[in-house]
């Protein structure tokens, strides 16, 4: 049986029991990014760029797409993960203008895990994947841009030029894109 | 000897503890204007503590092995350093109950200030004391009712405080509203836990218990939290519900229900559109902002032909309101305080480890024991101790971690604390980060900034998950 306390045992402000040196410990958040980091198995696509290499919470990710519409483009996206990590997902948003039917001109991203079915048990890898799946098979279904969807479902080959026209820098509609070639 | 012995001894003994009272219950006995009222305040301090008075000075069947009958465990009690998070719906009623049932040296802490709306439950605050900090009213407020406790507020966010103030209670009980707090009290907690030399058993001695209550509408949990020996909060943190988020494709082509308008427009329209500042976060208290959206989602329900949206719902959204429930926050707070007792006192043992209540429909309480996770991030990883020589590379640090029959690491990525801030020393994996941490390989552990006692991290295939030790140094022989 544990007893914890002795009568004895008064705390008083300022005296310290064996200091530790005024170290701080890493935060649970920080502990899981640190293994989710060292562990990650990028498909050959994908590089992830560390502005701070001290700063595993923020972190850029650049995807090059090497089939489908978006091949030979460049696209890259910026996870910020907070203090609740995993229990809530990074926040993720793609820099990248991009003509895409999951994926808004403020570069938010529809893609499932990243909101309503995150588990704690998904790491940045299956992030990863998610955002690389999206590249190859953009999913009319579940639109963010509406409009890019309509013609993904209705004119394939239209789809393709506008995605072209988009990723060599030019207008699609009334919307100017960057040029987003490698 | 019956009952009027003990019973007699009992109270003369309390009256001449009564008489030698501090200048400070004094004062409290002289501010009351009215003599007769001043005559009925004495003989109720007297009265006080009868009652917890009987609980301590008899054993029983259920009492903790080591319970010391007597005034001793009384005294104790009176001095013992307990802190209370959080001074809303649950802690006023924890306060309240910690200071009825004999603790003499409380502290409080809450960044808020009273609002209105907080009136009809947080019963230490009036009127009068709308828009001052909760910790201080509500201090203000026990000190003037219980003579002889000593409240001390804390007007400021938890982070704010650092270890050494953490470290410095007995007890902390917590009514919080929040996960993020909960968890971020539990890492404290757990980063005050030492060891015992080399078999790296847990001194007891650095534990700090937690009794972390929490209430939402009819529903509301208690636990029992002893760091490092019972299940942590991160232990169990599946068990709290995810918030409810809707798809994003849903919220910006399909919206269907109130919420979902409101969330748009909290998401989408507000970084752009807002007519304040681009970056400026929304405020769930500044009317104006919840004007906004308020005009904002409705438009948009018009435009869906949504029907249901209100200013309230809108409010309640933006500020992720939950409804508070006053008879519930008293029966978690009372349960709450019960546990601080018995932990304190050893008079009974304490509850292990979860209590669940629930009267949304009739009346529902179970009790029962959590198992700790055993691969938990927070608690399964209190530090272990790794003896090292401060002339010793980095390189070599990580060839010790792979070679010793303990650890066998493959290749791992090492992280530490050096001068407050988490450094990435080393890691393999990630091509630029190796480049960039590539040269801390030679430097010795001293130049790294390491010191006696320091902390790293290390993450390796080999374990599921990152594992900190401490790092001892031994004199180079």
């Amino acid at each position: 049986m544990i007893k914890l306390f002795s009568l004895k045992q008064q705390k008083k402000d300022g005296e310290a029991a064996p200091r530790a040196g005024n170290q701080k410990k890493a935060s649970a958040a920080q502990l899981r990014i640190t293994k989710d980091i060292h562990e990650l198995n990028l498909p050959k696509t994908c590089i992830v760029d560390f502005p701070d290499p001290d700063d595993l919470l923020n972190f850029k990710l650049i995807i090059y797409p090497d089939e489908g519409f978006y091949r030979g483009g460049r696209f890259t996206f910026s996870f910020k993960v907070g203090q609740m990590y995993p229990h809530e997902p990074p926040k993720v948003k793609c820099e990248t203008p991009v003509y895409h039917p999951n994926i808004d001109l403020e570069g938010n991203v529809c893609l499932n895990i990243l909101r309503e079915d995150w588990k704690p048990v998904l790491t940045i890898n299956s992030i990863i994947y998610g955002l690389q799946y999206l590249f190859l098979e953009p999913n009319p279904e579940d639109p963010l841009n509406k409009e890019a969807a309509e013609v993904l479902q209705n004119n394939r080959r239209l789809f393709e030029q506008n995605v072209q026209k988009a990723m060599r820098g030019g207008y699609v509609g009334s919307v100017y894109f960057d040029r987003c070639l490698k | 000897m019956g009952l009027g012995g003990p019973y007699g001894t009992c109270l003369s003994r309390l009256n001449t503890t009564q008489l030698m009272l501090s200048n400070d219950d004094r004062s409290a006995v002289a501010d009351c204007k009215n003599s007769q009222k001043a005559a009925v305040d004495s003989t109720n301090i007297i009265r006080r503590w009868q009652n917890i008075q009987k609980i301590l000075r008899r054993a029983g069947p259920f009492c903790h092995p080591d319970f010391d009958v007597g005034q001793n465990t009384f005294e104790f009690l009176r001095k013992v350093k307990v802190l209370v998070i959080g001074a809303g719906g649950l802690g006023c009623e924890i306060l309240k109950n910690l200071a009825m049932m004999g603790f003499g040296n409380l502290h409080i802490i809450d960044m808020d200030t009273i609002d209105l709306s907080n009136l009809n439950r947080q019963f230490l605050f009036r009127l009068k004391d709308v828009g001052r900090p909760k910790a201080e009213v509500a201090a203000e407020f026990i000190r003037k009712r219980v003579a002889n406790c000593n409240v001390k507020p804390y007007y400021m966010k938890i982070q704010d405080l650092d270890q050494e103030f953490y470290r410095s209670f007995n007890l902390i009980v917590c009514g919080l509203d929040s996960i993020s707090a909960r968890r971020w009290v539990n890492g404290m907690l757990l980063s005050i836990l030492t060891c015992d030399g080399m078999d790296n058993e847990i001194d007891v001695s650095s534990v700090i218990p937690m009794v972390d209550g929490g209430t939402e509408g009819f529903k509301g949990n208690l636990r029992v939290i002893l760091p490092g020996l019972t299940p942590c909060i991160d232990c169990t943190i599946d068990l709290y519900p995810p918030q409810t988020t809707y798809p994003l494709c849903t919220l910006a082509n399909t919206p269907r229900l109130p919420e979902h308008c409101v969330e748009y427009v909290k998401l989408v329209l507000w970084p752009k559109e807002n007519p304040w500042d681009k970056n400026a976060p929304l405020d769930g208290d500044d009317p104006m902002h919840i004007s906004w959206v308020y005009e904002k989602s409705m438009e948009r329900a018009y435009q869906y032909g949504i029907t249901g949206l209100n200013y309230r719902l809108v409010q309640g959204i933006v500020k992720n309101i939950i409804p508070a429930v006053a008879s519930t926050n008293a029966t978690i707070a009372a349960a709450c305080v019960t546990e601080a007792f018995k932990l304190v006192t050893n008079c009974c043992l304490p509850l292990s480890n979860q209590m669940i209540f629930n009267d949304v429909d009739g009346i529902y309480c179970y009790s029962y024991t959590m198992d700790m996770k055993e691969d938990c991030v927070s608690c399964s990883n209190h530090a272990k101790n790794l003896e090292v020589k401060s002339s010793m590379t980095l390189n070599d640090l990580i060839k010790h971690l792979c070679e010793n029959p303990s650890y066998q690491f493959d290749s791992p990525a090492v992280m530490a604390y050096v001068e407050g801030r988490l450094k990435t020393l080393y890691m393999p994996n990630i091509p630029s980060i190796e480049a960039a941490t590539r040269v801390n390989l030679k430097k010795s552990l001293a130049e790294l900034g390491l010191q006696h006692k320091s902390e790293i991290a290390v993450a390796d295939k080999t374990s599921p998950s990152t594992v900190t030790f401490s790092l001892l140094f031994i004199s180079a022989k």
